[in-house]
């Protein structure tokens, strides 16, 4: 199926921005599902509030555009009704880790097996700009006017300590990169989560004097190495990309399917 | 395997918000933006077909169409 048969072209052109990062996240997850041969009634995108939660209107896959910071909620629920379809949770760095931290920790150590896609521009987009936990220190935000005192997450790190069993870390400069983990992210099974730096040119990079779309993606360019590159060696600062772990522990939908065996086997 | 050639680029000029994501990454600086800020392909006989202003679109405006 060519990409464009898994979109809804009567919505387009889309909501965002112009050079907003979200659109090559759609782009880039449009062609990992291309090329893995998916039909498109065999994924359901679920996702929350925001910018970045509108990708779900785009897809032509079963859809659910549901409330902040719950998407993965809702996602579990849909699993663990149809375990046999692939769950693709794209949620923004508020949706994911401010409002919706919680849910992302829990459904990382139960080990459901979803995809989520923390589309990471650093800010609330959708709200006119307010800082998030992916903010970081020092940068400037319509909430943070004298610039930013909380320290931000590591979403990698985040990850593996709540015990994902796939994570990664790209950036919409690295598309192609990024197709091959969404590729292998959403074959994984387990809890997925693929940290995509993105760009909110609108607020973050007005706030910021971060220059515009190409500007940022050329940083993202200049401050990511890959995993275990001599780059990083040399400097420290740089933030690795590519896939940190890649693991397979019990699945949670498996291992709630051997619960109702057992409890059936009780009562016969 | 052979090289791909390049057949034509198709640019939705409804879609493009005239970002310059394309034309700026471009390797090989086939593209470039015209008057009205959409994109436009200036030296077509350059192109190397990566794709890469394809995939980095981030409004599903450009196609690299290949033999
Ligand atoms: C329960 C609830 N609280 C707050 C909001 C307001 N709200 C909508 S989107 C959003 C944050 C958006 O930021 P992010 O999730 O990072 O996505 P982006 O828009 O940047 O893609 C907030 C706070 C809401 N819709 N629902
Ligand atoms: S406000 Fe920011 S995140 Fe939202 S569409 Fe515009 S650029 Fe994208
Ligand atoms: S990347 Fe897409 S939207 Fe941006 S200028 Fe090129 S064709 Fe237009
Ligand atoms: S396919 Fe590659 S070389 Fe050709 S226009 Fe696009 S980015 Fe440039």
């Amino acid at each position: 199926m060519a990409v464009k048969d898994y979109i809804r072209e009567r919505f387009f052109p889309h909501m965002w921005c112009p050079g907003c990062g979200h659109g090559i996240v759609l782009n880039s997850l449009l062609r990992a599902v291309e090329r893995l041969g998916m039909s498109k009634n065999e994924i359901v995108m679920v996702s929350g509030i925001g910018c970045s939660s509108r990708i779900s209107g785009y897809v032509d896959f079963h859809t659910l555009h549901t409330i902040h910071g719950r998407a993965l909620a809702f996602a579990t629920g849909v699993k663990l009704g149809q375990p046999e379809l692939n769950i693709i949770v794209p949620m923004g760095d508020g949706d994911a880790l401010s409002i919706g931290g919680n849910h992302f920790i829990h459904a990382a150590r139960r080990n459901i097996d979803l995809t989520a896609i923390v589309m990471n521009n650093r800010i609330y987009g959708m709200t006119g700009g307010q800082y998030s936990p992916l903010s970081g220190y020092g940068t400037m935000a319509t909430t943070a006017p004298y610039s930013n005192i909380d320290q931000d997450f590591d979403v990698v790190d985040l990850s593996i300590a709540a015990g994902a069993a796939f994570v990664a870390r790209t950036t919409v400069y690295h598309a192609k990169q990024m197709a091959d983990i969404l590729m292998k992210a959403i074959i994984h099974e387990g809890f997925s989560v693929v940290e995509v730096m993105t760009q909110c040119p609108t607020y973050f990079g007005r706030k910021n004097r971060a220059g515009d779309a190409v500007d940022m993606m050329e940083h993202m360019k200049e401050i990511t190495t890959p995993i275990g590159s001599k780059a990083k060696e040399k400097n420290p600062d740089l933030l690795e990309r590519g896939i940190f772990v890649q693991k397979e522990i019990p699945e949670y939908c498996q291992e709630y399917e051997r619960i109702i065996e057992r409890a059936q086997a009780d009562v016969s | 395997m052979a090289k791909p050639k390049l057949k034509q680029h198709v640019i939705n000029r409804e879609w493009c918000k005239g970002c310059g994501i394309c034309a700026h990454f471009c390797p090989k600086d086939v593209l470039e933006m015209d008057e009205k800020d959409k994109a436009v392909v200036k030296r077509p006989e350059d192109c190397i077909c990566c794709k890469l202003c394809e995939i980095r679109c981030p409004d599903l405006a450009l196609d690299v169409e290949t033999e």
